[in-house]
């Protein structure tokens, strides 16, 4: 362990790798609540073209991860309703989305050094947590400190809005400006984790570990906490193998370690018979309000 | 693809079909086309977009391990898709369409399945190249067989999916009204998403893992945005998809720009133009107007 922290490469991973997951353990959390995960999902190839889009302009990738996830995350509220997307706008949005990251590796490719091959995508698309630089680690921790202190600072609103959204907007609570904010941080969140363990690959930090939190607690806070617990133990412990293992990629053993613990908690679970888990389907009108009614189950 | 464009739009397809793989592509984009809209159409209408995603992508690591095993990819790409659509239908409240669990549930295999794909790709040892053409695709690499294959999975597909056609319509619309009138929901939901993984692994190989989505959702979107008849809603998925594929191969060919994007701006491009025009068609009941909670 001593050892294995005396390489800087490690420590500027672990460095970033843990703040990475606290953010997008708690974000995961209400993502997961507001059954927006597909938005989450959509974010990340979003991030991926927004990158790419920074590289072919000559930009920092950086920027274009930023400015690009955060603007498209508040688009597609603006285009769902009540700051809420549903899923054939995230799908259609994102899907052209893609087409134009391919677009500009193309692009990059062809107008970039003749060595930009595709390189430059496999390493925005899958990570690259063992290649930060000290300054970029640091960077990317106090962005996701800032991220963390934002969510907490909106919580009990947001929470509230999340779980039952009519009756938040009849006490006054600013639900659509919420669902907005919220859909920025999850924009911030996922460029982050971009450069931990790459576009494709967020998903899994920022589902797998609420998911898991989630089948152990319905108690809010417990959950929220037990989901950055996860998310960061998962980060570490994957960091942890694929330095001893060196055959496996970081972005994998840290996946793998989410991944387990999502399924070790489905099965850990008590199911008592609920109401509605025993119904075979809900009509697909339902799905628009089905962040309120997770709760009210 | 560097040949020059006239306005002679005959000239420019006998030209272009002079070349063998152009007459593949555009056959197999055909049947992916034909293949593609009606099944997106009711993944459309059943709000599953997130698990058709899922399926494209699982893609990846299913031919990624077939490239490491020295296996046939169309194996790989099948295996892994059917094994993702049992396990997407087995985990926690995978009927219940929707809820938070499933989603999580969702994102976790996805998350999980590239993880796997990566892991793959680097026991095989760096093919940064043949990792691209996985995730976007080979439009213009197909060979004569792969297009009899690609006919003979496509035509299974709809064969199956037109014999559930009205019970999976019903399913799908009303789930508990359908399951009251003693229509198998649950068997239904299984079976579709089976159908869906097969044409994602099949779409996959033609357009890659990351683009699946402009041919499966892009099409039925725009359709389900105009009518909400079923038939003509099929129909139109069908000749949107047929469009977006003859129009981006024919763009493709004569652009240095990759198929894929053209694929999915003229897709994306189509469903922007139908959510213009949608205000001014009468909404749809059902899929457009979710019940929702006076504010």
């Amino acid at each position: 362990m001593i050892g294995m922290l005396s390489h800087p490469f490690m420590q500027h991973a672990f460095i970033a790798g843990t703040a990475v997951a606290l953010a997008a353990g708690l974000v995961g959390y209400f993502l997961v609540l507001r059954a927006q995960v597909f938005t989450g999902d959509a974010l990340s190839h979003v991030a991926f073209t927004g990158a790419l889009a920074a590289l072919a302009a000559g930009l920092d990738a950086k920027i274009g991860l930023y400015a690009f996830s955060i603007v498209v995350a508040v688009a597609l509220g603006v285009l769902g309703r009540r700051g809420r997307p549903d899923d054939v706008v995230i799908g259609s949005v994102f899907a052209w989305i893609l087409g134009l990251g391919v677009f500009l590796l193309t692009l990059y490719a062809t107008t970039r050094s003749g060595s930009g091959d595709g390189r430059a995508g496999v390493t925005v698309l899958f990570g690259s947590i063992l290649g930060l630089s000290r300054d970029s680690a640091l960077l990317t921790a106090v962005i996701a400190l800032v991220i963390c202190a934002i969510l907490l600072a909106i919580a009990r609103p947001l929470l509230f809005a999340s779980i039952d959204e009519a009756v938040a907007a009849a006490r006054h609570v600013p639900v659509r400006l919420l669902g907005y904010g919220f859909l920025a941080l999850t924009g911030a969140t996922a460029a982050e984790s971009t450069q931990v363990v790459g576009a494709l690959l967020i998903l899994g930090l920022l589902a797998a570990p609420a998911g898991a939190a989630m089948q152990l607690t319905a108690r809010p806070l417990v959950a929220m906490g037990l989901s950055a617990g996860i998310a960061v133990a998962s980060v570490w412990i994957g960091l942890t193998v694929a330095f001893h293992a060196s055959w496996m990629p970081p972005s994998f053993t840290i996946l793998a370690v989410a991944t387990s613990s999502y399924l070790v908690a489905t099965v850990a679970r008590r199911r008592p018979a609920r109401p509605f888990a025993g119904r075979p389907g809900r009509s697909p009108a339902d799905t628009g309000s089905r962040g309120a009614e997770t709760l009210r189950r | 693809m560097t040949a020059a464009f006239s306005w002679n739009l005959i000239n420019d397809i006998r030209d272009m079909w002079s070349l063998p793989f152009m007459v593949n592509a555009f056959r197999a984009g055909t049947i992916v086309a034909v293949l593609a809209g009606p099944v997106g159409w009711f993944m459309v209408l059943r709000a599953q977009t997130f698990a058709g995603h899922t399926l494209a992508l699982v893609g990846l690591p299913g031919a990624s391990a077939a490239v490491w095993l020295g296996i046939s990819s169309l194996a790989g790409y099948f295996a892994f898709a059917l094994a993702a659509a049992l396990l997407i239908a087995a985990l926690p409240a995978g009927a219940n369409r929707g809820h938070s669990n499933e989603s999580a549930a969702v994102g976790t295999v996805q998350a999980f399945a590239l993880a796997t794909g990566m892991l793959f790709i680097t026991l095989y040892g760096g093919f940064s190249g043949a990792t691209n053409a996985l995730l976007f695709g080979t439009f213009l690499g197909i060979t004569s067989t792969q297009v009899a294959v690609l006919t003979g999975c496509a035509a299974a597909v709809l064969a199956v999916l037109a014999a559930l056609g009205r019970p999976l319509l019903f399913a799908s619309i009303d789930p508990d009204v359908a399951g009251a009138r003693g229509v198998p929901v649950r068997g239904l939901s299984l079976a579709f998403l089976l159908l869906l993984a097969m044409t994602t692994a099949e779409v996959s190989q033609i357009t890659g893992a990351l683009l699946i989505f402009a041919l499966l959702v892009l099409p039925a979107a725009t359709a389900q945005r105009l009518t909400a008849r079923p038939a003509f809603g099929l129909a139109l998925a069908v000749a949107f998809g047929l469009a977006v594929v003859w129009t981006s191969l024919f763009a493709g060919y004569y652009s240095p720009y990759p198929i894929g994007f053209w694929t999915t701006t003229i897709g994306f491009a189509l469903y922007a133009a139908a959510s213009g025009v949608r205000p001014l068609a009468t909404h749809l009941p059902r899929r457009l107007d979710p019940v929702r909670t006076p504010a």
